[in-house]
């Protein structure tokens, strides 16, 4: 890393912020000998709480992604660590610097513009009248007013920063993380 | 006891209404006191968006909660994901004041409150906890004698701390469900493992996380079932489709039929395989429906 920016400053503090359990890890690997994902992909959960709070590279790992949050791993912890917690915050460190997957923002915005993450489409509305069930289920897609109500809520929350593909900021990130 | 509201998602209704279907004849069969939950959204999901902002996720699941609460019902949920989000969010409400008025900030804006009154169900536990697999047995009009693969999933369960359903490594409920049933659970090695969709897996790296279905499915073939059984519409469309997927991926087939447990209790109430939403067209399908009909004969 060539220079601390007031950016990376802040990444390094929330990263560590977010991993202080992680700290009482003694590498024993019971994490990663239980973890489904391991077994067929490249995440070793046992590193990854190693380097939990010590680098920002994290964020810049795949294998952040490859949890299924399965809690097998927190479960068995003899040291109890929340380490599914831990990557749900890194996660969302992750998501604040806008370091998504392209797949992941597709689904925020379908979210902020459905109301469901999986929305209906003629197929199945089809299917629905042919089973007896009306067209549309009693869900944000039958009441406008309930859909407007969720986009108010995730605008208040500050959702879109999730749905807009900032490549500015992602920029950003490749230098200093 | 409250009665409930049925928390439907977004799989059920927009990509499995079979399992609508099947959940609400079945509960209205055993006459339990269940509503509709009108303009309820996204849980939302687990995976991505409690990932991404506690915040709003905490929210909108707030609102789905608070629209039960002004029906004096309890929440029936019908998928693993969306309980874990709504008992968990549920669990913050109730025990942590500062969230639940930072909650209600955002809430005012749409003029609700959130108070944290109520409780959040799983199907499966809601069942098991207030009927009991005798008095399901009670309402069996045809017993199916099959031999079933349960998958639990990992959210209806753990973490066991916040479910408070028993350990994780061995629970029996769900199997007794099915036994109530007339049918048999049977044990396979890996069968509290993950089906591999969850945690986004699914939606951002469908290949890997398909390696983690076919390890899986691998072992419920070995094990010599006739269908797989499951509570969660996330881990049925991985284990359904995903035999599609795999069968494109790596040629391997599987044909092991997949329902959720509200259709094989439909079956056992006397439904008819169509009313479920079990598709007789396929193959798999049509074996087991065969395998049943045999059955009702002899
Ligand atoms: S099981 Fe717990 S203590 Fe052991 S390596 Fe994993 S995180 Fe560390
Ligand atoms: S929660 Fe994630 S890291 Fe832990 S065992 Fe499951 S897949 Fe592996």
């Amino acid at each position: 890393m060539d220079e601390m920016t007031g950016e990376n400053i802040n990444i390094n503090e929330q990263l560590k912020e977010a991993s202080t359990n992680a700290l009482r890890c003694m590498q024993c690997g019971v994490c990663s000998s239980s973890c489904p994902s391991g077994r067929h992909t490249s995440l070793n959960i046992r590193k990854l709480v190693k380097i939990a709070g010590r680098s920002s590279d994290i964020l810049k790992s795949d294998e952040l992604w490859m949890c299924t949050t399965c809690y097998n791993c927190q479960e068995r912890c003899p040291r109890g660590i929340d380490i599914v917690d831990t990557i749900l915050k890194i996660r969302s460190i992750s998501a604040y610097h806008n370091i998504i997957l392209p797949e992941h923002r597709a689904v925020c915005q379908m979210l902020l513009k459905y109301g469901h993450a999986v929305p209906i489409n003629d197929d199945y509305k089809i299917k629905r009248t042919e089973m007896g069930l009306e067209e549309l289920p009693e869900t944000v897609h039958k009441y406008t007013d309930s859909l407007n109500e969720v986009k108010e809520l995730l605008t208040s929350c500050g959702f879109e920063r999730f749905t807009e593909d900032n490549t500015d900021e992602n920029k950003t990130m490749e230098n200093t993380a | 006891m409250r009665g409930l509201s049925l928390f439907l998602g977004c799989l059920v209704p927009n990509r499995y209404p079979g399992i609508e279907l099947a959940t609400k004849l079945c509960l209205a069969k055993m006459d339990i006191d269940c509503s509709d939950l009108p303009g309820a959204s996204c849980c939302p999901a687990p995976g991505v968006f409690r990932s991404f902002d506690k915040t709003s996720w905490l929210t909108l699941a707030s609102r789905n909660i608070v629209l039960s609460e002004e029906l004096e019902r309890d929440v029936l949920t019908i998928c693993n994901g969306c309980f874990s989000t709504l008992a968990d969010a549920n669990h913050i409400i109730q025990d942590d004041e500062k969230a639940k008025e930072k909650v209600n900030i955002h809430l005012l804006k749409i003029g609700r409150q959130v108070k944290g009154n109520i409780d959040v169900r799983h199907i499966i536990e809601y069942l098991y906890q207030e009927y009991g697999p005798e008095k399901i047995s009670s309402f069996v009009e045809r017993p199916l004698d099959v031999r079933i693969a349960v998958h639990y999933g990992c959210h209806l369960i753990k973490p066991t701390k916040d479910r408070g359903l028993g350990n994780s490594e061995r629970p029996v409920f769900f199997d007794e469900l099915i036994t109530a049933l007339g049918a048999t659970s049977v044990d396979y090695p890996d069968k509290m493992a993950c089906c591999g969709a969850g945690g986004g897996m699914r939606s951002a790296m469908k290949e890997r996380s398909l390696k983690m279905t076919e390890a899986k499915l691998a072992k419920i073939q070995e094990a010599g079932v006739d269908c797989i059984v499951n509570s969660c519409p996330f881990c049925h469309m991985q284990l359904d489709s995903g035999q599609d997927d795999i069968k494109e991926l790596t040629g391997t087939e599987f044909e092991i039929p997949v329902l959720h447990y509200t259709q094989l209790l439909g079956l056992a109430l006397g439904f008819p395989a169509e009313m479920l939403g079990i598709d007789t067209s396929i193959e798999k399908n049509r074996k087991l429906m065969e395998l049943l009909d045999s059955q009702l004969e002899s």
